[in-house]
């Protein structure tokens, strides 16, 4: 029995996400094999077969799959299937695009966004945003999942796999890259991050957000969020989101300030180590959640916190 | 040019979810249902291209029980023009949903399908894919932005790091993301005049599709409970608290 997972990576290197998908692969247990489509992908090869539990390396590397779009990338996945009893991909927006098109092509139900695996064939998700969690047995020969990265620890380091070319398929020219618009920044990924700073409708600008959460995540070493109505408003672009429709996040400090806690941004936090809310309404539905509740106006609190830090 | 919009109904999403205690599922009797929150923005989206001229006529699409009709004169209280209701008391997962919706489009024949990004009860965020690869269509998820033009549609897609746009041969699947548009009230004008336009039932079994679930629910259960902690009476207190008691900073 052998599992696939499909790397996300940016040609150079492997996402972080990648690494908790493997892990979750070596829980269902059997040989992982990793599979690489880009262009100019050396770079993410050897960073995946240099992961622990890594078997072997698959690379695929051909222009049209240089933008990962998934039409090409799932038709390449789907031939080199046969032989594989699971097909794993992180619940990134990449794998949540690519792979229902994959199990849909092998006529297989998907698993998304599993958050344990039970035995080879049964697996635990969240619906309901996170209201129940749901234990499912899947019958079919090949089981396609996406994996709730923030449920399983990042691989390690440790392994020496073999690359080996894997044959490009055609390009199915049903759709191109026009151009990507991504937004940088100096602080850690909020996926990966230990600890994360958010903000809410509470700041009431996005000029607010920036002054007043900017040198507290500085102090902290955190990455920032925000919650939809921040998002909304403009405040902050919306891969800041956190929640059922933005990112899921587990990290080991979750400050939320000045964000009420609505069932949408709780689904996508609630798995913190630690959750501290600041928040000037003592009723805010936060507090039923926060480790450590600070009832405040946050634009006093906020600038203390951050001078108590230094 | 046709779109289809395929709409779902699921538990309202103000509502909060009990799980039953028998572990068999989430208990919906007697709770309030509405149109699933993505697909209402897929409708209206759909809606306004039709107003802009693009596209001719919207047709909604809903898969389940009798009672998805009236998921679908919501739809066409948006502006929908008609709707088709595919019925079924089986339990339809996605692969099943868009084989539904592939036999649909064959005999339709849509240029665009737009579909929500997932449903908010079961968060699978599988339907709009499927139905693309079934099709052999190109698909664009998550779109925050979408123009079409002549044979192509241009969408802008929400990914991890920001925005990415790609262009797409038509016919095309669309899933929306929820800051596509802000979907309008239905007026009630508009729910009155909605009673009037047609809507088709079929059955799985004249669509030749088997919907027989292909994953088994073998328990739901509560997830772990977070209980509330501590309040600190100032940010002197919670500086030490998470310095000294949690140790975390």
């Amino acid at each position: 029995m052998a599992i696939l997972v499909i790397a996300e990576h940016d040609n150079q290197s492997i996402k972080a996400a990648t690494l908790n998908t493997v892990t979750a692969a070596a829980a269902i247990g059997g040989d992982i094999h990793v599979l690489v489509a880009g262009q100019g992908c050396e770079g993410a090869c050897n960073a995946a077969a240099k992961l622990a539990g890594v078997a072997k390396v698959l690379c695929a590397a051909a222009p049209h799959y240089e933008a990962q779009l998934a039409e090409n990338v799932a038709a390449l996945v789907v031939a080199n299937a046969p032989g594989y009893s699971h097909i794993l991909a992180p619940a990134t927006s990449y794998g949540k695009n690519v792979m229902p098109r994959v199990a849909a092509l092998l006529d297989v139900a998907q698993i998304s966004d599993i958050v344990a695996v039970e035995a080879a064939d049964t697996f635990v998700r969240p619906i309901y945003a996170g209201n129940a969690m749901a234990t499912v047995k899947s019958a079919d020969a090949v089981k396609a999942i996406t994996v709730r990265t923030t449920a399983f620890e990042a691989a390690a380091e440790g392994g020496s796999a073999a690359v080996e070319n894997l044959a490009a398929g055609a390009d199915l020219g049903l759709s191109k890259l026009v151009g990507r618009e991504l937004t940088k920044s100096e602080r850690p990924e909020l996926g990966a991050a230990k600890i994360i700073v958010s903000g809410g409708r509470g700041l009431g600008s996005g000029e607010n957000y920036h002054a007043l959460l900017e040198p507290l995540a500085d102090k902290l070493g955190a990455a920032l969020g925000a919650s939809r109505a921040a998002v909304d408003a403009g405040f902050v672009p919306n891969d800041y989101q956190v929640g059922q429709t933005g990112k899921i996040v587990a990290p080991q400090v979750y400050l939320a300030v000045g964000i009420s806690g609505a069932i949408q941004h709780l689904a996508g936090m609630k798995d913190s180590k630690v959750i501290v809310a600041i928040n000037k309404d003592p009723e805010a539905p936060i507090f039923q959640v926060a480790d450590y509740g600070l009832v405040a106006d946050l634009f006093a609190a906020v600038p203390e916190l951050t001078a108590a830090l230094s | 040019m046709k779109i289809l919009v395929p709409v779902k109904r699921v538990l309202d999403y103000n509502v909060k979810v009990r799980v039953k205690a028998d572990g068999t599922g989430v208990d919906l009797s007697n709770l309030k249902m509405a149109m699933n929150p993505f697909d209402e923005i897929a409708v209206e989206e759909a809606v306004r291209l039709k107003e802009a001229g693009v596209a001719t006529e919207v047709v909604a699409v809903s898969c389940g029980v009798a009672a998805c009709q009236e998921t679908l004169r919501a739809a066409m209280a948006i502006g929908a023009d008609r709707g088709i209701l595919v019925e079924t008391d089986v339990e339809l997962q996605p692969l099943a949903v868009a084989k539904l919706l592939k036999a649909l489009c064959d005999k339709e024949a849509p240029q665009v399908v737009i579909c929500g990004k997932q449903a908010i009860d079961d968060d699978a965020n599988q339907t709009g894919q499927m139905l693309a690869a079934l099709m052999g269509w190109p698909q664009a998820t998550f779109a925050s932005k979408v123009t079409l033009a002549g044979e192509s549609t241009t969408v802008t897609r929400e990914i991890d790091g920001g925005l990415e746009t790609i262009e797409l041969k038509l016919p095309a699947v669309v899933t929306t993301d929820l800051r596509l548009n802000e979907p309008r009230y239905a007026t009630l004008p508009n729910i009155m005049k909605a009673k009037k336009k047609p809507l088709d039932t079929v059955k799985p079994d004249e669509l030749g599709v088997d919907v027989a679930p292909r994953l088994a629910t073998l328990k739901v259960a509560e997830p772990p409970k977070r209980s509330a902690g501590v309040r600190v009476a100032d940010v002197a207190q919670l500086v030490d608290k998470l310095k000294n008691e949690a140790k975390v900073i």
